[in-house]
């Protein structure tokens, strides 16, 4: 009988039940994680890092464009945020604002020169950008180089919320997150994603339709960027520090690791991918440099036996839209 | 003059590298006529296609599109003039439903594209039209189907229909018959003899026995340049155009 009832709902019916639910449970399944007796911190990092794999996602994922560069949005972010709130003092809400707000720039700027190219070339621009900008980063004084802006004050979100109590910070990264995550899948499912998905599924055909195409992708790159700083401003009341490591070429590898194994093109495999890269980062540290060992394999085995990443793998097993 | 013909070209060249692939190519089509391309491989019709286009950027000459002058125009640019190309491989969106194939060409004309914080519901004002469009080339009950699980021929009528659905003045098909069946074949080609009632069509195709059966008028391609025009009983007569095909000594 489900059969029959599943053949009998239109496919974009289906896609946005099956997304619907999935987006109740992982809500429900965040919401009581304080009641739980998980490290709140460990969680509020992966929910950082999940945002910051969606935002890569909605580039690579729907609109086939793979950045490697991804870590210099999240850094200028942090450091922008950091600056901000340590220095001049501005309130939480606006830190974030202002971080977020230098990372759309950037992501203008970027865009503008990347997005000529494509396929390797435009991930070897993004690479190239984002490391100009990590040796920047390394000389300006604001930054602190190698130390980085430590002790950064959380302070009192919107004047009453008190971000060093870990519970309400936990409460204000996940509606942050959840924030952020909401936008991407609107993008996902709008109008301007319709087109963005064409652009990915066969370009010369969408030019020939009469689309410049490269207006989507620059739309789409800065909004990528512009999200993946909103999840570094986010980070740095977790972390309280803004360093080197976010803007740092391995982070943008990481991003892409925690996409691939998640998912790359679905929704909720990047956050998924994020979970899991960062709890093995957490739970295996005793075994030091071997981290990375470990993740590498995980990496081969990810593209060797299940190349939809997990969420995809699942998904497809089910006849899922996820 | 610009009224009878649609379409022109000017001593149209394009060189690859000292080789040329297309050259002193002066074409005229006819409004509200069929007009084919062919010639034998590597002749040139492919990349003389794609110079009409903008798809490639001509070495020399100059392509006149309802007297305009397009010849430094962008391909998306020309697509907004209404002349509308075709691509030889099958030109579909393979992990969109038939319906949203067509959608996403109705879109671009009806705005809305860059609008990333509405719901895609709002495109749903467009599915009345999609569905039109769909029924005429006989995909109704496709209209839900992804096209990669669609069969070959069906990807073609879908194209004809993404296409039809921006309204062109003149379609651009290339090779619209490669790789399908015979049945098929005659099914696309009484769908481009329907169409042809109210657009122009150019078009490059191998088989010449869909050519004969369609075209108005023949241009015949070698070498990148125009060996000879008219229509398919005059051609057959041609002994240069027979001596192209099948080599010399066999007439």
């Amino acid at each position: 009988m489900t059969v029959t009832t599943d053949n009998i709902i239109p496919v974009a019916a289906r896609t946005v039940r099956d997304e619907m639910i999935a987006f109740g449970i992982m809500t429900v399944l965040l919401l009581i994680v304080p009641f739980t007796g998980i490290y709140p911190f460990f969680v509020m990092q992966a929910l950082c890092f999940a945002l910051l794999a969606c935002a890569f996602n909605l580039l690579i994922g729907y609109g086939g464009l793979l950045s490697f560069g991804h870590a210099m949005f999240l850094g200028t972010a942090g450091y922008v945020s950091g600056h901000a709130l340590k220095v001049w003092g501005l309130p939480p809400e606006l830190g974030i604002v202002v971080g977020t707000l230098a990372a759309a720039g950037l992501a203008v700027i970027t865009g503008l020169i990347a997005i000529r190219r494509q396929g390797i070339y435009f991930a070897m621009i993004t690479l190239a950008l984002s490391q100009l900008l990590y040796f920047i980063y390394l000389q300006t004084p604001f930054t602190h180089g190698e130390d980085g802006i430590q002790g950064i004050p959380q302070g009192y979100m919107f004047g009453f919320l008190n971000l060093s109590n870990p519970t309400v910070l936990y409460y204000v990264v996940l509606a942050g997150f959840l924030l952020g995550f909401l936008l991407i899948f609107r993008t996902i499912n709008s109008p301007f994603g319709e087109v963005l998905k064409s652009i990915r599924e066969n370009e010369p055909r969408a030019i020939s339709l009469g689309y410049k195409t490269d207006h989507y992708k620059l739309l789409a790159f800065i909004l990528s960027g512009t999200l993946a700083g909103f999840a570094g401003a986010l980070k740095v009341f977790v972390a309280q520090n803004a360093s080197l490591t976010d803007v740092h070429w391995t982070m943008s590898g990481e991003i892409v690791l925690m996409t691939l194994v998640g998912g790359l093109g679905t929704i909720f495999g990047p956050v998924v991918g994020a979970f899991v890269i960062i709890a093995m980062e957490q739970y295996l540290a005793g075994f030091g440099q071997w981290v990375t060992v470990i993740q590498g394999v995980v990496f081969v085995i990810c593209v060797l036996a299940f190349r939809r990443g997990i969420v995809g793998e699942v998904a497809h097993f089910f006849r899922l839209s996820l | 003059m610009a009224d009878e013909f649609i379409l022109e070209t000017h001593g149209l060249t394009k060189e690859f590298a000292g080789f040329f692939a297309v050259r002193d190519v002066g074409l005229k089509v006819r409004r509200g006529s069929i007009h084919a391309l062919i010639g034998p491989n590597g002749a040139g019709k492919t990349t003389c296609f794609n110079l009409l286009t903008k798809f490639l950027r001509p070495s020399a000459g100059q392509i006149l599109y309802k007297g305009r002058d397009i010849t430094a125009m962008a391909p998306a640019d020309v697509a907004r003039l209404g002349l509308v190309r075709s691509f030889q491989i099958s030109a579909v969106f393979p992990h969109l439903t038939a319906l949203e194939n067509v959608r996403v060409a109705l879109q671009r004309q009806h705005g809305h594209s860059f609008d990333f914080w509405r719901s895609k519901t709002v495109l749903d004002r467009f599915n009345g039209r999609a569905r039109e469009l769909l029924d005429d080339v006989g995909l109704s009950e496709f209209a839900d189907t992804q096209a990669v699980e669609m069969p070959y021929g069906r990807k073609r009528a879908l194209e004809i229909a993404t296409t039809l659905a921006l309204d062109p003045e003149m379609m651009l098909l290339d090779e619209p018959m490669a790789g399908m069946g015979h049945e098929d074949i005659d099914k696309i080609a009484a769908l481009i003899k329907r169409i042809s009632a109210k657009y122009t069509i150019l078009m490059v195709e191998h088989n010449l026995s869909v050519v004969a059966h369609l075209s108005d008028v023949i241009t015949v391609l070698t070498r990148g340049h125009v060996l000879a025009e008219g229509n398919y009983a005059d051609l057959t007569k041609d002994e240069r155009v027979k001596e192209a095909y099948l080599g010399a000594g066999h007439g």
